[in-house]
């Protein structure tokens, strides 16, 4: 077991150098840089210039590139050319505040998504396969940033009961108040993972029923909540891969979900760093959220292992 | 006893309704910038950053005068009781400095503290030189060839050629406590608590999330003491989140409601504050291109002639005003142009026949928009009329669409760089008419790119004689008869296609009372409180 992990790790070095490679390539083919946008364009060329030598940018993109890198392996991140602030400070506080929705965002859409597809598929063509697979099929289909300004029409606008916008402060919500501001975007953002996995666990499941195996445990006689424990043991790998998938994606921050209920998390970060050609904060956070996918990854795969034997091998 | 108590209770109910009649409450403000402006004095976001973190925190030695909502702001005294041009050497400005103004810290303002700040923005080996801000400051204000201070209250600025505008561009540097600079020791910790000398102090920043600005009871004006306690600003760039906010309660007020959401914010009883400010919306031509059709004035008076204005202003729900020049046909400077630009396709379609296009040969145009940016107003639909709209008189345009920052990008290089991306005209709204420094800093013709802002490469010989002499004026009756003048060749000959002016639109609600709205891209908070 100990020898798949550390092969699992070792595969993700080459992985992140890539994508921070390619990162790098990528933000240096916009036309213009962050001096551009920093200052008027009437200021002096040999102003502008002076500011493009004191960000580096003056020089080959390769020699750019390790120097980024040769400070990134000794923790520094660098300070935004935009902001003056630390890196680090900015991209850790978009973070957890993306974590915050994340979190429970997963814990209800993986939850509601498993339930759901067991329950379509244990009863199968009837009303309530119909009415759980509609409830999924609404969840994937529906544009999330669209159903963000629904929710806020009616529970902010009309009903007032909610809170439209923010989070009501900064840092972990310690009061009512505060907490308040999460249940509309967390709701939001929970409708597609428990729309695909209750897809996927509807499926799964009627696939495994159909094996002989289950058949067999019938006939020796078990109760149907044992039954209903091996079935749903041997859907669970595929549904880890995918709720290990669909973490990563909450994690990167939803730039809709958080533009519609203006939160400022990573999504929103990477935006602005876009639009500002900001190289170091936006470098930083796509190979920051590039770990943290490529972790969650290995995660899941040896909770697969742990599960099933044969992925092992 | 009884008469004891009602006396108590009395007191008590008058001391109450004092005390309400000087806390005026919290304002909560939602702004359309992505982040919470920079808080070194120098505040970036542009006008937006200016209007919240800059004049309410920070002042300059000239500050606008924004108390009338009936005339163009005009600038007042603020760090400088007075000015004027040193009369022997025109090129010297002497200004003379308030006496008993402190910055939020405590700390004295002086003549070696205005040295301090310019040298803040001018001087390379200074400690405190701010390069990225330096870089604002010099674009903003290019005149300032030297300083020195004259003693504790005076100061001299240099320019390199006699600028007869020169306060006017005084305005745009603001002043910091040098202090609290030392203390810190540099501009990234300065700015978590930056001490300026205005009406409000910032008493709490947290990045991309809000600033508080707490009023400042020491204020040098006591006639513009802030009635508020407290400005909340949030960034929330989404018009559709700006507006859930202000409509379930979480702000007062938002800035730049969207069109579509007037009425029925009227109707729900949210108050809408437009007024008419300095802000122009145009296509700006290309007339460096070789075979551009706008080289012919015909063509360029023709499209200004084809542009329905008034329709424009209907599918903004009367949150934008026609433009027939730079200035308004209300303004002082506006002039008496020889063509009147009121909506005539006829008349554009002959001036097209006469320039030898036609239905079969239409002129075709390819123009660069943006998706969104700062006082782009709604480009994408406004865009899309004017393509139908123009097609009646034989236009044949095309978009190329960018975003915001490769449209600043293709603007800071000649129209024929690369990085123009071949378009014929730049829809840009950073084209401000607030004073003639910026009327000449965009269309002289030494001024074009990469050395300036003068991007549609316009050439008036008229023209720059008329800002030397404006320049060099000292008669005031002559000052203005010379930029009307100028403002005529600019209409007669015109660079740009004018098509709006925003209506600086902002919705309230009715708890937000003494707001008067100047026409100018900056505000002045002291007299609103909550009722």
């Amino acid at each position: 077991m100990w020898a798949y992990i550390v092969r699992r790790l070792l595969y993700a070095v080459p992985i992140l150098l890539g994508v921070s490679m390619l990162v790098f390539a990528l933000i240096h083919l916009a036309p213009g840089d962050v001096v551009d946008l920093l200052v008027p364009p009437e200021v002096p060329k040999e102003i502008a210039d002076s500011l493009r030598a004191r960000f580096a940018l003056d020089q080959a993109v390769y020699i750019q590139y390790f120097a980024w890198l040769g400070r990134l392996l000794v923790g520094d991140l660098g300070i935004s050319f935009f902001t003056n602030r630390p890196v680090a400070d900015e991209l850790f506080s978009a973070l957890s505040n993306t974590l915050m929705l994340a979190l429970p965002a997963a814990l209800l859409g993986f939850s509601l998504g498993v339930v759901l597809g067991a329950l379509a598929a244990f009863n199968r063509g009837t009303w309530l396969d119909k009415a759980f697979s509609a409830t999924a099929i609404t969840g994937v289909s529906l544009p999330h940033y669209w159903v963000g300004i629904v929710l806020v029409a009616i529970f902010s606008v009309i009903l007032n009961v909610l809170p439209a916008q923010g989070m009501g402060g900064s840092g972990f919500p310690t009061s009512w108040e505060q907490a308040r501001h999460l249940i509309l975007p967390v709701v939001t953002l929970s409708l597609i993972p428990m729309g695909v996995i209750s897809r996927l666990v509807r499926a799964n499941v009627l696939e495994i029923l159909s094996h002989e195996f289950v058949g067999t445990l019938h006939a020796k006689g078990l109760l149907s909540r044992r039954v209903l424990y091996h079935v749903m043991k041997n859907a669970a790998p595929s549904a880890l891969a995918l709720m290990g998938l669909q973490f990563g994606y909450l994690l990167g921050g939803s730039i809709l979900v958080e533009t519609v209920f203006n939160w400022p998390g990573s999504g929103g970060l990477m935006n602005l760093a876009i639009f500002r050609r900001d190289v170091p904060v936006l470098s930083a956070t796509i190979l920051v959220l590039a770990t943290i996918f490529v972790v969650i990854n290995i995660l899941v795969d040896v909770l697969q292992a742990l599960i099933d034997a044969r992925m092992r091998r | 006893m009884l008469l004891k108590q009602t006396l108590g209770l009395a007191t008590a109910a008058v001391l109450a309704l004092a005390g309400s009649a000087w806390a005026g409450g919290t304002l909560r403000v939602a702004m359309t910038a992505s982040d919470v402006p920079t808080t070194t004095g120098s505040p970036d976001n542009g006008g937006e950053g200016l209007r919240f973190l800059g004049f309410p925190v920070f002042e300059s030695l000239v500050a606008w005068d924004l108390t009338r909502a009936d005339k163009l702001a005009d600038i007042r005294s603020g760090l400088a009781e007075s000015w004027e041009q040193d009369k022997t050497d025109r090129t010297k400005w002497i200004f003379h400095l308030r006496k008993g103004v402190k910055f939020h810290d405590g700390t004295d303002w002086n003549a070696d503290a205005a040295i301090w700040n310019l040298d803040r923005y001018f001087k390379q080996d200074a400690p405190q030189f701010d390069p990225p801000n330096a870089a604002v400051a010099v674009a903003r204000d290019p005149y300032v060839a030297g300083y020195r201070k004259i003693d504790d209250w005076t100061i001299e600025i240099a320019n390199p050629r006699p600028i007869s505008y020169f306060p006017n561009i005084a305005t745009w540097i603001l002043h910091v406590s040098p202090t609290q600079f030392a203390k810190t020791g540099s501009w990234a910790e300065f700015a978590k608590a930056p001490p300026g000398s205005g009406p409000f102090k910032i008493t709490e920043f947290k990045p991309r999330v809000s600033a508080t600005l707490s009023r400042n009871d020491g204020y040098w004006d006591k006639t513009r003491i802030a009635k508020l306690d407290k400005i909340v600003v949030f960034p929330i760039p989404e018009p559709t989140t700006r507006l859930s906010a202000l409509r379930s309660g979480q702000v007062d007020w938002i800035e730049v409601p969207p069109p579509d959401a007037v009425p029925s914010l009227k109707a729900a009883g949210f108050e809408i504050v437009t007024n008419s400010y300095p802000h122009s919306w145009p296509w700006v031509v290309n007339l460096a291109k070789e075979d551009s059709p706008w080289r012919d004035v015909r063509v360029r008076r023709a499209i200004n002639y084809c542009v329905n204005r008034d329709r424009l202003v209907a599918l903004l729900n009367g949150l934008a005003e026609p433009a027939y020049g730079l200035f308004k046909r209300s303004d002082v400077f506006f002039g008496h142009p020889k063509q009147e630009y009121k909506y005539d396709p006829a008349k554009a379609k002959a001036l097209l026949k006469e320039a030898g296009y036609s239905p079969d040969k239409p002129v075709k145009a390819k123009i660069m928009i943006t998706t969104s940016g700062s006082g782009q107003m709604l480009p994408l639909p406004m865009n899309e009329f004017l393509q139908q709209n123009l097609k009646e008189c034989n236009f044949d345009i095309s978009f190329e669409v960018v975003d915001w920052g490769t449209m600043l990008v293709a603007m800071r290089n000649p129209p024929s760089a690369p990085q123009g991306l071949g378009v014929d005209a730049i829809n840009n709204s950073l084209h401000i008419s607030m004073d003639i420094s910026q009327f000449a800093l965009f269309n002289l013709s030494a001024n074009v790119p990469p050395k300036g802002r003068n991007w549609p490469n316009w050439k008036n010989p008229q023209y720059d004689a008329l800002i030397d002499r404006i320049e060099k004026s000292t008669d005031p009756e002559q000052y203005i008869a010379d930029i009307q003048k100028a403002h005529e060749i600019f209409v007669d000959d015109p660079p740009w296609v004018f098509i709006v002016h925003d209506r600086n639109a902002r919705a309230m609600t009715k708890h937000v009372k003494g707001f008067v709205s100047a026409q100018s891209w900056f505000q002045d908070f002291t007299p609103v409180y909550m009722e």
